[in-house]
């Protein structure tokens, strides 16, 4: 963490900066850490002065090339828990180092594009944030490149040395400069690197190019044939382990005896003693340790230190047996002047198969989490975890994918990537998800739809409707209620179209008309959700069969709105003024039974509370009046009218 | 989320709130074997405030693009020196106005469409905008045209257009007339599922393919009724883009949340058609097909499915994350993802 100081009081400038000093590939601290343990105080007798930290989160995530590193490892890691199960053995673990493979190309192109924008930009912090970015990534495909030689492909003696000679060719220091520039003069023999090159082709094991390299030598230099022959022939002849399975161990320890013993002999009969640098490479081509730490600067680091040991001492090495040439080749090379690194202390751990050391290690080191939550994820595959108890019961794979995927969720567009790999972790993943799912920013309808999807397709129903109900609210509040309708249609949220309907009605009854026809005169089957929307439908279509002047239709609506009890108490007064100019009208609408009900709502409706009448204004009553007198009118008609269909 | 669509000079996508064109290589002929042209390579971008919720061409270089702020621009992209720049705002053509006191938020603009020079525009305010590229003032405002989101406009002739919302109507406006009302209403029967894209056939004017948050693609014929012709089960999830092909409207496109990208493909219906043109796959023959038999009515409206079939092809081998949005054009095809990448297809007919 990096901490800075926002203002101090009295107290002056003694303020401590407090950081966990990163080391030279290292980054900062992930999102959302809590400070821990960071006060800085005064010294003695001074006033404290009080001082706020402003704690900057790590902004990995928003790096536009490891946002490709997040997507794309993504897809590899969905396909490796989609992959089939079933293929066991050899199949299995081919597709196990595949996927390893596949990591590692990504992680591979990340450094390829990181490198471009650090080269492209003019901006020197940019640059040197980019530079440090392609460090780290380079550190990270070192580290996964070894995991997987001794645990995804868990290779055997024999193959394993092969396999360790690709990985410090492929990582370790750069030749391939040096080369093009060697082979690219005039004279490459005379060049003044030349036996640079020569020697670290053989630190490598890289035997038919540094005996392209001797042959030049060779014919500049005629005196030294015979020396050079004889080399060339040694270097031929090098037994190595094979990848098929043309020969056995033992076979090979047999001949590569005899060919140490040949080397061993020409040195002390003394045919290179002419020839310092000859000398030299036949003493590392039998393994002398103390000719091949003369190339120390060639080779750069104590790993490739401890290959070309293997190779020239111990080429049949056995997997288990190489923690203990790990130790001492480091103790060696470092040879007490410089303290080991985190990534020296990373690469040791794997050597020694320390699995939980090595992602331990790297968990501390590394700025966020995605890196030891694949690798793991990759090893639990290859069943290499014991279930590692933590504190709270979970295994170290799910924990390692929470804390990833929990950092995924403060991006966004990145937390749909978070949703995945919460899915696939089985005991508290559904529970991080519903929590984290509810806190995503809702800018636009279609973010919402998104993560309603995701929320529907796991069944999480409490989210669906919390977040509906936001969504719902939200529009409500900037008058779309058409929008706020579909939202609670979408959560069968009866309760929130309840409030939507009233707000309609509210309307009306201000305005004296309906707002968003459009909605409420297409509202279909959803009408049923709530009453109270079942009654706005049915209302506006009262309204509009007595539009288009069918009244006894609409009297026949109205009727049923009163009597099936789906009308609000504050409407019924309403409903009856309604109905008012249709017992009005010339031709008589309603019948003599509906006329009775009309009456007896009527009642209901003045019976309930004849305290509050007092307190009504006057127009109360005169409305009461008016229909009582409307009513009875249209009763004594229609009686006459019924009475008399039956004569004439 | 990132929204490609194609031209004739490329491909122009959006991620992490820039506005990119990338070339990807020559997209008008495919060539005989359907070689692969080499990757697209980015030519310029831009930065665009807020979500990209829609773009459109409004001619050779000149871009609208809609933004969740509830901002229109227009981007013009020189192609002399490869930039992009920023043309012309429209501030606020969104926004949520609730009264005088409280401040105008803006909304989200969820949809743009062009006609050189005119650009109409639809947002989460329910409102409908007229532009004239290179005029200040919006040439008029339909407020309140909706009363609930409007996902998705396209123009139905050069007057009228087609929106559809969240309560699952297709209406048409007509702009000639003053007032703001739709002049039809046309609405699924059943549940009012939202609707999120709306296409029209590019020969057949009164072919209207809408697609809806269930997955289920409508077709409309609107000289007659209010309800849909077909209605097919589509796709799983929310169906987010509907495009008819361009010169060849016996293909239609469709993309969703669920990940699949279809191709309905009723060019086999027709039984005059001799066999070899279903093939596809040589750049000239799709295109007679508009010329052959135009008194044919077209296969999207027929109704008997037991003589006419309809070939639909997933073109998502792994699908993972949602498909948010497609272009066609000629033999090419592209596509965007939540996974943040973009895919070309050009050998859509081999």
């Amino acid at each position: 963490l990096v901490c800075e100081t926002l203002f101090g009081r009295a107290g002056g400038s003694r303020s401590r900066r407090l950081s966990r000093s990163p080391s030279r590939f290292w980054g900062q601290g992930t999102a959302a850490r809590v400070l821990t343990g960071s006060i800085a105080g005064t010294g003695e007798g001074a006033p404290s002065s009080s001082r706020v930290f402003v704690v900057r989160s790590d902004q990995d995530i928003y790096i536009q090339t490891l946002r490709k590193l997040f997507n794309e490892t993504h897809g590899i890691f969905m396909g490796l828990q989609r992959s089939e199960e079933e293929l066991a053995g050899k199949s299995r673990k081919a597709q196990l180092v595949q996927v390893s493979k596949n990591y590692r190309s990504v992680i591979r192109a990340c450094m390829e594009d990181m490198h471009q924008a650090a080269v492209s930009t003019r901006d020197p912090a940019l640059q040197g944030q980019y530079s440090t970015q392609v460090s780290i990534l380079s550190a990270m495909e070192l580290i996964w490149n070894l995991c997987e030689i001794l645990f995804v492909e868990a290779a055997a003696a024999g193959p394993l040395l092969l396999r360790l000679l690709d990985w410090v060719r492929l990582h370790v220091c750069d030749v391939d400069s040096m080369v093009r520039e060697v082979l690219s003069s005039e004279s490459p023999s005379k060049h003044k690197l030349f036996w640079n090159v020569v020697d670290i082709f053989v630190l490598q094991g890289r035997m038919d190019e540094a005996r392209h390299l001797l042959s030049k030598e060779a014919s500049a230099n005629p005196t030294s044939m015979n020396m050079y022959k004889i080399l060339d022939d040694l270097m031929k002849k090098m037994p190595v382990p094979s990848l098929g399975n043309t020969q056995t161990l033992t076979e090979l320890e047999l001949k590569w005896q005899h060919w140490h013993e040949e080397c061993q002999r020409y040195l002390q009969d003394g045919t290179f003693a002419s020839n310092p640098h000859m000398e030299s490479i036949c003493k590392i081509l039998l393994g002398d340790e103390d000719a091949i730490l003369e190339k120390k600067e060639l080779m750069t680091t104590w790993y490739h230190f401890l290959v070309t040991r293997l190779l020239y001492s111990h080429p049949a090495v056995k997997p288990l047996e190489l923690r203990f040439y790990a130790q001492s080749s480091m103790d060696l090379f470092l040879g007490g002047e410089s303290s080991p690194e985190p990534l020296d202390m990373i690469l040791m751990a794997a050597f020694e198969f320390e699995i939980h050391q090595v992602i331990k290690e790297c968990s501390i080191v590394l700025s966020n989490w995605w890196f030891v939550a694949h690798l793991t994820d990759l090893l639990d595959h290859c069943k290499l975890l014991q279930s590692h108890n933590l504190y709270f019961g979970s295994n170290m794979r799910e924990f390692l994918l929470l804390e990833y995927a929990s950092g995924l969720f403060s991006h966004h567009s990145l937390w749909q990537l978070g949703v995945d790999y919460f899915d696939h972790c089985p005991e508290y993943g559904r529970v991080y998800l519903e929590l984290h799912i509810e806190r995503i920013p809702l800018s636009t309808e279609q973010k919402a739809l998104k993560v309603l999807r995701i929320c529907e397709q796991r069944q999480m129903h409490e989210q669906v409707r919390s977040i509906c109900k936001i969504m719902a609210m939200k529009a409500l509040r900037n008058n779309r209620l058409g929008s706020a309708l579909s939202w609670s249609i979408r959560a069968k949220d009866a309760a929130f179209a309840t409030l939507i309907s009233d707000r309609f009605l509210k309307d009306y009854c201000e305005r004296g008309c309906f707002s968003d026809l459009d909605l409420i005169d297409n509202l279909g089957p959803s009408m049923l959700l709530s009453d109270r929307l079942t009654f706005l439908g049915k209302y506006r279509e009262f309204h509009r069969l007595y539009g288009e002047k069918r009244f006894p239709e609409a009297a026949r609506l109205l009727l049923t709105l009163m009597t099936a009890h789906i009308a609000p108490c504050s409407f019924w007064m309403k409903l009856l003024m309604d109905a008012l100019p249709l017992l009005e009208q010339k031709e008589v609408v309603f019948s003599a039974e509906q006329t009775y009900e009309l009456m007896r709502c009527l009642e209901d409706l003045t019976a309930g509370n004849p305290d509050q009448q007092k307190f009504q204004a006057d127009d109360k009553t005169t409305k009461v009046e008016m229909l009582r007198l409307a009513l009875a009118r249209n009763l004594a008609r229609v009686i006459v009218k019924e009475g008399t269909v039956e004569g004439s | 989320l990132s929204k490609p669509f194609l031209s004739k000079c490329g491909v122009v996508s959006v991620q992490d709130n820039r506005v990119s064109i990338w070339s990807a290589g020559d997209l008008g002929n495919a060539g005989l074997s359907g070689e692969y042209h080499g990757e697209p390579h980015l030519l310029c971008d831009i930065q665009h405030n807020g979500d990209v919720m829609d773009m459109q061409f409004l001619d050779q270089e000149r871009i609208v693009v809609a933004s969740s702020t509830g901002t229109v621009t227009i981007f013009r992209h020189h192609q002399n020196n490869q930039t992009l720049s920023a043309n012309h705002r429209w501030e606020k053509a969104h926004y949520h106005h609730v009264d005088q006191d409280t401040s105008c938020g803006g909304a989200a603009c969820t949809g743009v469409v062009c006609n050189n020079p005119e650009i109409v525009t639809v947002g989460e305010d329910g409102r409908i905008n007229l532009f004239r590229a290179d005029q200040k003032d919006a040439v008029r405002t339909i407020d309140n045209a909706d009363s609930s989101t409007l996902h998705a406009v396209t123009f139905l002739r050069t007057t009228e257009i087609l929106t559809v919302n969240s309560i699952g109507q297709l209406k048409i406006w007509d702009l000639r007339q003053q007032r703001n009302e739709p002049s039809q209403i046309f609405s699924l029967a059943g549940d009012r599922v939202p609707l999120h894209c709306v296409d029209r056939h590019p020969n057949q004017q009164h072919i209207v393919a809408t697609g809806g948050q269930d997955g289920m693609l409508s077709i409309w014929d609107i000289r007659q009724g209010t309800m849909p012709v077909s209605l097919l089960n589509a796709h799983e999830a929310e169906m987010w883009e509907v495009h008819f092909h361009p010169s060849d409207p016996d293909h239609l496109f469709t993309c969703s949340e669920d990940g699949s990208l279809w191709h309905w493909d009723t060019s086999t219906s027709v039984s005059e058609k001799p066999s070899f043109l279903h093939q596809g796959g040589r750049s000239t023959a799709y295109l007679s097909h508009s010329t052959i038999n135009q008194s044919v009515v077209s296969a999207w409206l027929s109704n008997d499915p037991t003589k006419d079939r309809m070939e639909i092809t997933n073109l998502i081998p792994n699908q993972t994350l949602s498909v948010n949005s497609l272009d066609v054009l000629g033999p090419c095809l592209v596509y965007g993802t939540d996974a943040e990448a973009i895919y070309v297809n050009r050998q859509l007919f081999a």
